[in-house]
């Protein structure tokens, strides 16, 4: 089968490669780009693990092809801190708020929340869990997820977030 | 898992697709979100040797008034349906039943015309287009042809689209000002298919039911328009004795199979407890 150069820009950066027309984004991000960050969990388009942000809109990349992809504006996890290394609120608030245990899911859950906040910056934790109810976690009860996406609207909005993390 | 091999098109306009497929082998497939085929294709049970992807065809875009119905292109999405203001003001149903169709990332990718064309029984879309007396508007080489949602359905992923046809739009009849409307869905966890489901469309005219129609979904091996549930009402104020009677038209028609969602019997039954639900919550919404 003959490979296609698929190019996007990921990340802020112009990137492509030669792949099938069956590799899926998720493969090209991570075997073809070497971009590890968005993981593959179920790959049954159910847990969100392989959230990536296109064209605004939060994709479950185990479930598009990259060549359906191909000119899109791409967000990955990798793209979220500052170029100086400095976490985005999101990142810092999952730190802060203890949001993760194992990790697997992150990357996704922060993407996912990425857009969430862009949408709506100001969510009640109701939008937040309906917001986050195509990523699965399986370590902490989502509580802590939940209030770590709340500190990253409270910052993004310049407010102080009081609550502790559980 | 890794699908199949296949050749890829992208068509830039609707002519170009009907066309490609005409010109293309029987195993060309349509993709529009690829939610239901990319899975499906990843397990191998689909293994189409084309893809001709609908997404950059804008015309297939989009919700708009045309002379006294609503027009939804086949590749909107649901994300883009659930933020339809049009659809908001004139059938919100729309809203509410795609805000229970699998999950957000699905939502922003999963289209209205592949949840109407899957022919999946599971798919949700289905019963509310037979409910508001929807048109699929199909495109295929020899031009434009329209079958009604209630016709559309034969078999499980069997509809009246011919091979080659492309489902352009469906289309129905701004509902009346006023109208009452509830789909109720049960189901396991976000994500999952109905256990059972109903779409529910009133009007009501002096404290009693003018006018209904009911869809049910994934009680069956299509959606079932439940012509006897919906006439069981009219006339009335929706005592007990007529809800009871309409939940039991209702699961008298469902022919669900036993699955992990329940056995049989307690998937019919429940077929008639959402039929309830739905036609309680339309009659308190519908403005007499």
């Amino acid at each position: 089968m003959s490979l296609t150069n698929v190019s996007m820009t990921i990340n802020g950066k112009s990137m492509s490669a030669a792949v099938e027309p069956r590799t899926l984004l998720i493969h090209y991000l991570r075997e073809n780009l070497g971009l590890t960050g968005a993981h593959i969990g179920c790959d049954t388009s159910h847990c969100g693990a392989c959230t990536v942000d296109v064209d605004g809109r939060s994709v479950k990349s185990c479930t598009m092809f990259a060549v359906q992809a191909a000119g899109a504006n791409v967000l990955t996890i990798e793209g979220m801190a500052g170029a100086d290394g400095a976490l985005s609120a999101l990142q810092e608030g999952f730190r802060e708020m203890h949001g993760l245990q194992c990790g697997y899911c992150t990357p996704g859950m922060i993407i996912r929340a990425h857009r969430l906040l862009q949408e709506n910056p100001n969510p009640s934790e109701s939008e937040i869990r309906i917001g986050i109810s195509g990523n699965l976690c399986r370590c902490t009860g989502y509580q802590n997820i939940v209030r770590a996406i709340q500190y990253a609207a409270a910052k993004m909005a310049g407010l102080e977030f009081k609550e502790a993390a559980e | 898992m890794i699908p199949g091999s296949f050749e890829y098109h992208r068509p830039a306009n609707l002519s170009e697709a009907v066309a490609l497929l005409g010109q293309l082998d029987s195993d060309a497939r349509v993709i529009a979100g690829g939610h239901s085929l990319i899975p499906m294709m990843k397990l191998r049970l689909a293994t189409p040797t084309h893809l001709v992807d609908l997404a950059g065809v804008a015309e297939l875009k989009g919700v708009r008034l045309e002379g006294g119905e609503i027009v939804i292109g086949a590749m909107t999405t649901q994300h883009e349906i659930i933020g339809s203001e049009l659809l908001a003001q004139h059938a919100p149903i729309l809203r509410e039943t795609a805000e229970v169709i699998a999950d957000p990332q699905v939502r922003y990718v999963g289209t209205i015309g592949g949840n109407v064309a899957n022919g999946d029984p599971g798919n949700d879309m289905p019963a509310l287009m037979m409910t508001l007396d929807a048109t699929c508007v199909l495109r295929g080489a020899n031009g434009e042809r329209r079958v009604a949602a209630r016709d559309y359905y034969l078999s499980p992923y069997e509809t009246a689209a011919e091979p080659g046809e492309v489902l352009a739009a469906v289309r129905f009849p701004v509902p009346p000002q006023g109208h009452g409307w509830a789909y109720e869905k049960l189901k396991r966890k976000v994500g999952d298919y109905a256990t059972a489901a109903a779409a529910v469309i009133l009007t009501v005219s002096s404290g009693k039911i003018a006018s209904c129609a009911i869809g049910l979904t994934n009680v069956g091996g299509t959606a079932l328009f439940a012509a006897d549930a919906a006439a069981s009402v009219i006339g009335t104020a929706l005592d007990k004795p007529t809800l009871a009677r309409a939940a039991a038209a209702a699961t008298t028609i469902a022919e669900p199979a036993a699955d992990g969602r329940g056995s049989a019997e307690y998937r019919a039954k429940m077929a008639g407890v959402m039929t309830a639900r739905a036609l309680t919550r339309a009659f308190a919404r519908a403005k007499s």
